[in-house]
């Protein structure tokens, strides 16, 4: 009897602390808010900001937004501006979680199209339409806001622009007497010398599975053309078309040709970019984020930096692709968050920092901006500006699959991706499971 | 002090925080989450009913039962290599040189966290400079294993840094088990001439056998829901080979943003665990305890 009754009364009083607990905490938050409110007329605003370069793995990067923040500090000293910092894995799960409990940084990072598909529908981020026609307005890479856009408005400006060519070591070139490839059968020559005299040809970490991607995405683009691959990816067309088969059967041919680094199902990009930067390996096809690394990054030998070069994907005889047409599109971009208490502080910020990283991050990281570069004016390495050149006459850009795709579809694709490279997968599964996948509309 | 401790109303009250603890890290999470997984949910706004369609999905989807699969074999693994555990103990509690020091030394792994032991062993594992291949080279093998690569080895070769971890603390478990047997009965036995294998048979044996159920329980609910050196090693991949259910959940819920399906994994694991935890106590539940002291 005691029992019965004791269990009872613990229950209902456990009941009434949680609840008492919620609403204790309930009334510190509407204080805050009420605060937050009262500093926008002038007193304390603090901003919070959310972005994805620790120190340890992206310095150029850690650098300039460090700077950024205390120069909006000091001329804004109403407004403190209190970082989170976290690594790009963890950045995407961290937000996921805030997200579902309505509490995201005032400020933070995003990716385009489908990742922030859901952030969007789900009335999470903001329009910063207001900051495109404003002092921002011309000043964006063509190409570069749509990626942003959705349902006719911007959620989010872009910071940087990347394409992806492919990084080769100019010593192990001169070595083994090899030009640079300009046709697919004279790339397949040089990967084949390369493995015959046991330089592994590719750095790839297909762990990661978007590397993979990237090799696919150029043979498909190079054989069925930039169109067909676009419109498979948006489910217009079928990944069952002829050239998308066979770009499929060429990636297969590469695995057979021993093209990629031993074991690179198993390895991520981290460990294959050290292939490469190690000299084991001959060619790497990445982003021009790691331009830093080949230009200014002092960790990183003068010799080797010296050594790399670069050169576009080349074209498959008979294919309907270009040379001028690349895999790339906008890296990440700053949102602010809808239900933010101090918006237009946080709007304020969004457009100056976008502003500055523009100005800041070619020479200070070495990266390419979203916002338009006077090149000439600042002295820049050679591998930049040859680079940030060719982007300026790309033909196209098709932008990562992994990220135009929604996210269960994104997933297939990652997944068959690599089952592709490790040959559980036949060129026409892949193409199957990529329809079913894409058609499912997840 | 006794009458303190005898009235009901203290008891409870000194039970209060603990429970409330529990309760709310706990027991209200496993709920919502078996709620969660009766819904349609991108883990963004509102979750929408859908009943018991994600439990009908997870009976279908091959990519769970291969996973559950996976799982599976590392219990089996886990518990065999109890095995090997037991009989290292029985050596170190039997007053050899240095045993001390061994006990120190395999407890160390478990020591490190996971992600450590995870980076250390994908070098041993790296295909071209990593130490295994690099050994097996210097033995004339030609064509050395891609071991996180190819899809045949990568969960043997995943399961022996994980069995690896865990050894030193089932292997103090069985130490302080074995230590707390009376020496008298022992000594007793020896004076019977009964040797040393004898011994560890008919009187270490069965007077540990409440702690080896226990580690039983322990490694098989262990294995059943291992995550940490998947995620870091090998993420699942090459093609889910070395996927088990609890990164596929995470994929599910994570990196697909299928909370509610995410949910439904997460629930039916833990009934798979409860499940399994009450068949090993019905397998090696014997009628009473034995005692000779």
């Amino acid at each position: 009897m005691f029992k019965k009754k004791w269990t009872t009364l613990l229950l209902t009083a456990s009941l009434a602390f949680a609840v008492a607990g919620c609403g204790n905490n309930g009334g510190n938050a509407n204080e805050g808010a009420a605060n937050d409110g009262a500093n926008e007329s002038g007193n304390k605003v603090t901003v919070n900001f959310m972005h994805l370069w620790p120190e340890g793995v992206s310095a150029g990067q850690n650098k300039i937004v460090n700077q950024i923040i205390s120069d909006y500090q000091n001329e804004n000293p109403n407004v403190t501006i209190k970082q989170e910092v976290l690594d790009n894995e963890q950045y995407k799960n961290k937000l996921k979680v805030l997200s579902a409990s309505n509490q995201l940084p005032d400020v933070g990072v995003t990716w385009a199209a489908g990742f922030m598909q859901p952030y969007v529908e789900g009335n999470l981020f903001t329009p910063v339409d207001d900051l495109l026609s404003g002092e921002l307005n011309g000043k964006f890479v063509a190409g570069t806001t749509e990626a942003y856009a959705m349902n006719g408005k911007t959620y989010a400006l872009p910071l940087e622009f990347n394409i992806a060519p492919v990084y080769y070591n100019k010593a192990i070139f001169e070595k083994f007497n090899l030009e640079i490839p300009q046709t697919y059968d004279q790339f397949k020559t040089v990967v084949k010398t390369l493995s015959d005299n046991g330089v592994a040809p590719i750095a790839l970490g297909n762990k990661d599975r978007w590397t993979g991607s990237l090799w696919y995405m150029y043979l498909a683009d190079r054989i069925a053309g930039q169109d067909t691959l676009a419109k498979a990816i948006k489910g217009e067309a079928s990944f069952t078309d002829a050239g998308l088969v066979q770009a499929a059967q060429e990636v297969q041919a590469l695995v057979d040709g021993n093209a990629f680094v031993k074991g690179f199902n198993g390895l991520s990009n981290e460990e294959a970019k050290s292939e490469f930067i190690n000299g084991n390996a001959a060619m790497y096809l990445m982003g021009t984020w790691e331009l830093p690394n080949w230009t200014t990054n002092e960790d990183i030998p003068q010799e080797f930096r010296d050594s790399v070069g670069f050169f576009k994907f080349p074209t498959v005889d008979g294919g309907k692709g270009n040379i001028d047409s690349w895999v790339g599109g906008p890296g990440v971009g700053l949102f602010v968050s809808e239900n933010s208490k101090v918006k237009d502080e946080a709007k304020k910020f969004v457009e100056y920092f976008v502003t500055k990283w523009g100005e800041q991050s070619v020479t200070g990281a070495g990266v390419i901006p979203a916002t338009k570069v006077d090149t000439s004016a600042i002295e820049l390495p050679q591998l930049y500006i040859d680079l940030f050149t060719e982007m300026n006459k790309a033909s196209s850009i098709t932008l990562f699959a992994d990220v135009q795709m929604k996210a269960d579809a994104a997933e297939t694709h990652l997944n068959q991706i690599q089952s592709l490279f490790g040959k559980a997968s036949t060129p026409d599964s892949f193409a199957k499971e990529h329809d079913a996948a894409i058609k499912a509309g997840k | 002090m006794d009458k303190v401790m005898s009235n009901k109303k203290i008891i409870a009250l000194y039970v209060l925080p603990a429970l409330l603890l529990i309760l709310a890290v706990v027991y209200i999470p496993i709920i919502l989450t078996g709620y969660y997984g009766l819904t349609e949910w991108n883990g963004i706004g509102s979750p929408d009913f859908v009943g018991f369609e994600n439990y009908a999905a997870l009976l279908k989807d091959s990519a769970f039962w291969s996973s559950a699969w996976h799982a599976l074999l590392l219990a089996i693994f886990s518990a065999l290599s109890l095995i090997i555990y037991l009989a290292v103990a029985m050596v170190l509690a039997s007053k050899i040189k240095g045993a001390n020091l061994f006990r120190k030394i395999y407890l160390i792994p478990m020591l490190l966290s996971s992600v450590a032991i995870a980076q250390l062993w994908l070098r041993i594992y790296h295909p071209t400079n990593g130490i295994l291949n690099s050994v097996l080279e210097s033995f004339g093998v030609e064509n050395t294993p891609e071991w996180l690569a190819d899809p045949n080895l990568v969960l043997f070769a995943i399961f022996i840094p994980i069995l690896w971890q865990y050894a030193g603390f089932y292997i103090l478990i069985y130490y302080a088990a074995l230590k707390n047997i009376p020496a008298s009965l022992e000594e007793a036995a020896k004076i019977d001439g009964a040797n040393a294998l004898q011994i560890a048979w008919k009187i270490k044996l069965p007077l540990a056998m409440e702690v080896i159920k226990v580690t039983i329980v322990l490694a098989v609910v262990g294995s059943l829901k291992y995550f940490d050196l998947i995620y870091v090693m090998t993420n699942g991949g090459p093609n889910g080979a070395s996927e088990v259910m609890a990164s596929y959940m995470y994929k599910e819920a994570f990196k697909s943003y299928d909370f509610g399906y995410g949910s439904a994994i997460g629930f039916f694991l833990l009934l798979i665990c409860l499940v399994a935890t009450w068949i090993i106590r019905k397998l090696t539940a014997t009628k009473d305890t034995i005692q000779y002291s």
